[in-house]
């Protein structure tokens, strides 16, 4: 069975399990001895036994910083280590109800701050197509188990860049929905007006599969509508009278190997029937310089909650504030502290105006010109990342080169709209991918667009078998240039 | 352009303990992450609104009836240290 359950989507399975073919019990068994077997460290906590009700569609596994009642959530933080809640995030919720059960959580950043999984607080994940590389980030331990096949699907959160960043880095789908789409309920939060939940997927089919259930308006987040009109499966083949606006590919920081792979993309967008066209987003490298004033200012305030009172870990003698204050120093690792530190003085008497107020007037005019582009095309195209999957330990020792790696990804959620980042080819014999945006709520023309290029594009090597790496490792070893030890 | 009084002053607004080693490595990486981020004066801002929510919706109203909510026991379980009652934190001392 394992050959045959590796080799078929998640949607393909669950037409299996419908059609009386597959068990979802065999079914679930399967990913999670896959999951348990995980050595990448894309795993913080794999289900032991597979539940009394199975259920209907091929199990999940969910980024650490889901509540799952009773099951670990701990958004990758030692402040949080050991918390189990006391109720489910809506977004798991609605997977369940859908007939999805809960695999595993996976590795991510602390509370989703970075872009390469190095700052998890429980160690890093390795890149299933090179164990010397970064998955991408923040939700890296996702990305990299659908990419190693040790999990049929997976979701994530996306604050700057967190879904669509690791599935380019890690070659595979992954969708960033509308800000509203789907509920943050139960979500540990990062940034609140920036997070959005959504999925990482094999394919495309998939993501839409995951979208649909996902969605939907709720009443314990009022920022929350739903798509209106819902998410079908895609179907298109061609992309007749569509255009796309092309932005980005004269960055200097744009590797030549990805520029090649994404402008090998665009002469398939023409192939398909649609046109082609270069645009300009004037403000959007000022994107970062708005983001890391808006995320860390919000994230200050979120994480203010994490004081070793109610939850979590707790350390320090004497009076209150040494047990906040030696707490939050021994619980936090140093890349949330440091957030912490930039968001408290974006925010502190003085400085507001300068630094959070400027950066809401830079989020507006980057939503103006999208909405510009948007009168122009149907849809923003391209690099995912610039660069292909960095070597861990690349970027750590600078914080700035690390936020630049969010450059093509952190416009769109401070307009709110949804992108998605599909496979598109290689470069060094590493994934590329290939990012494509709309405006808000046009999910469905989204994926019906990714649907017919991903046919096209025909990318192979999803899922990346660990087993498969393991052995092309070893016929590389036994080679006569293989380094000793 | 942050130096270390800086640091240790939004250190403790924030609740932060931080060693002496790591209040001198906060000045130097905060100073230039700062400056990154004011690139965004190149810009002339004058008369842009500000975005504090992408979505436009106002006055989101339920209708308030009781429902359940966790037991005490219960909201009390992930607690290092709680009575049956309440959540139990040293004395807030004198600073």
């Amino acid at each position: 069975m394992s050959d045959e359950l590796l080799n078929l989507t998640a949607g393909q399975q669950a037409a299996k399990i419908e059609a009386g073919e597959l068990s979802a019990g065999e079914v679930f068994e399967f990913w999670r001895g896959r999951a348990a077997a995980d050595d990448l460290g894309a795993y913080l906590w794999v289900a032991d036994e597979v539940p009394e009700d199975p259920g209907s569609l091929p199990p999940i596994a969910v980024k650490d910083l889901f509540c799952v009642r009773g099951v670990p959530s701990q958004a990758g933080s030692r402040i949080l280590e050991g918390y189990r809640p006391p109720y489910t995030a809506t977004s798991v919720e609605k997977l369940q109800n859908a007939g999805v059960r809960v695999l595993g959580k996976t590795n991510q950043d602390e509370f989703a701050m970075g872009s390469s999984n190095e700052n998890s607080g429980f160690g890093p994940v390795q890149n299933p197509w090179d164990r010397t590389r970064v998955p991408g980030g923040s939700s890296g331990g996702s990305a990299a188990a659908v990419a190693a096949g040790t999990a049929p699907w997976a979701i994530g959160t996306d604050t700057g860049g967190s879904i669509r960043q690791p599935a380019s880095l890690s070659g595979i789908v992954g969708l960033k929905p509308t800000y509203g789409a789907v509920s943050r309920y139960g979500m540990i939060a990062f940034a609140s007006s920036l997070d959005q939940c959504g999925p990482l997927t094999r394919d495309v089919t998939d993501a839409a599969i995951l979208l649909s259930h996902l969605q939907g308006r709720d009443p314990c987040d009022s920022t929350s509508i739903g798509i209106p009109g819902g998410v079908s499966l895609p179907t298109a083949e061609r992309l007749d009278g569509l255009r796309f606006g092309v932005w980005g590919m004269r960055e200097p920081g744009l590797e030549p190997g990805v520029a090649e792979q994404v402008n090998a993309t665009l002469a398939k967008i023409e192939e398909l029937g649609g046109g082609v066209e270069e645009i300009e987003l004037p403000n959007a490298k000022y994107g970062i310089p708005a983001y890391y004033v808006i995320a860390p200012a919000e994230a200050s305030a979120n994480l203010a909650r994490y004081d070793g009172v109610r939850y979590g870990p707790r350390t320090g003698n004497g009076d209150l504030t040494a047990l906040y204050e030696q707490t939050r120093h021994d619980g936090f690792g140093e890349e949330v502290r440091r957030r912490i530190m930039i968001g408290t003085y974006a925010l502190s008497s003085g400085y507001y105006e300068a630094y959070y107020g400027t950066a809401q007037k830079v989020r507006t005019k980057i939503a103006q010109d999208l909405s510009a582009a948007f009168e122009q095309v149907d849809f923003v195209v391209s690099p995912t990342s610039a660069t292909v999957a960095f070597k861990l330990g690349e970027r750590t020792q600078d914080p700035l080169a690390m936020y630049l790696s969010d450059y093509y990804t952190v416009p769109m959620p401070l307009a709110g709209i949804p992108a998605i980042s599909i496979p598109c080819g290689l470069s060094e014999g590493l994934p590329v991918g290939f990012q494509i945006a709309g405006p808000a709520f046009s999910e469905a023309r989204i994926l019906d667009a990714a649907h017919a290029l991903e046919k096209s594009i025909g990318f192979e090597g999803v899922p990346v078998s660990v087993d498969r790496r393991d052995a092309d490792r070893r016929s590389q070893d036994e080679g006569p240039e293989a380094p000793l030890g | 352009m942050i130096d270390r009084d800086q640091v240790l002053h939004v250190a403790k607004l924030a609740r932060l303990r931080l060693s002496a080693g790591e209040v001198d490595r906060m000045a130097g990486e905060l100073s230039k992450i700062l400056e990154h981020v004011e690139t965004m004066n190149e810009l002339d801002l004058e008369g842009v609104e500000p975005t504090s929510h992408v979505v436009d919706l106002t006055n989101v109203l339920r209708e308030d009836v009781p429902r359940p909510s966790l037991d005490r026991e219960t909201a009390l379980e992930q607690a290092r240290d709680a009575t049956e009652t309440g959540f139990r934190v040293p004395s807030p001392g004198a600073s």
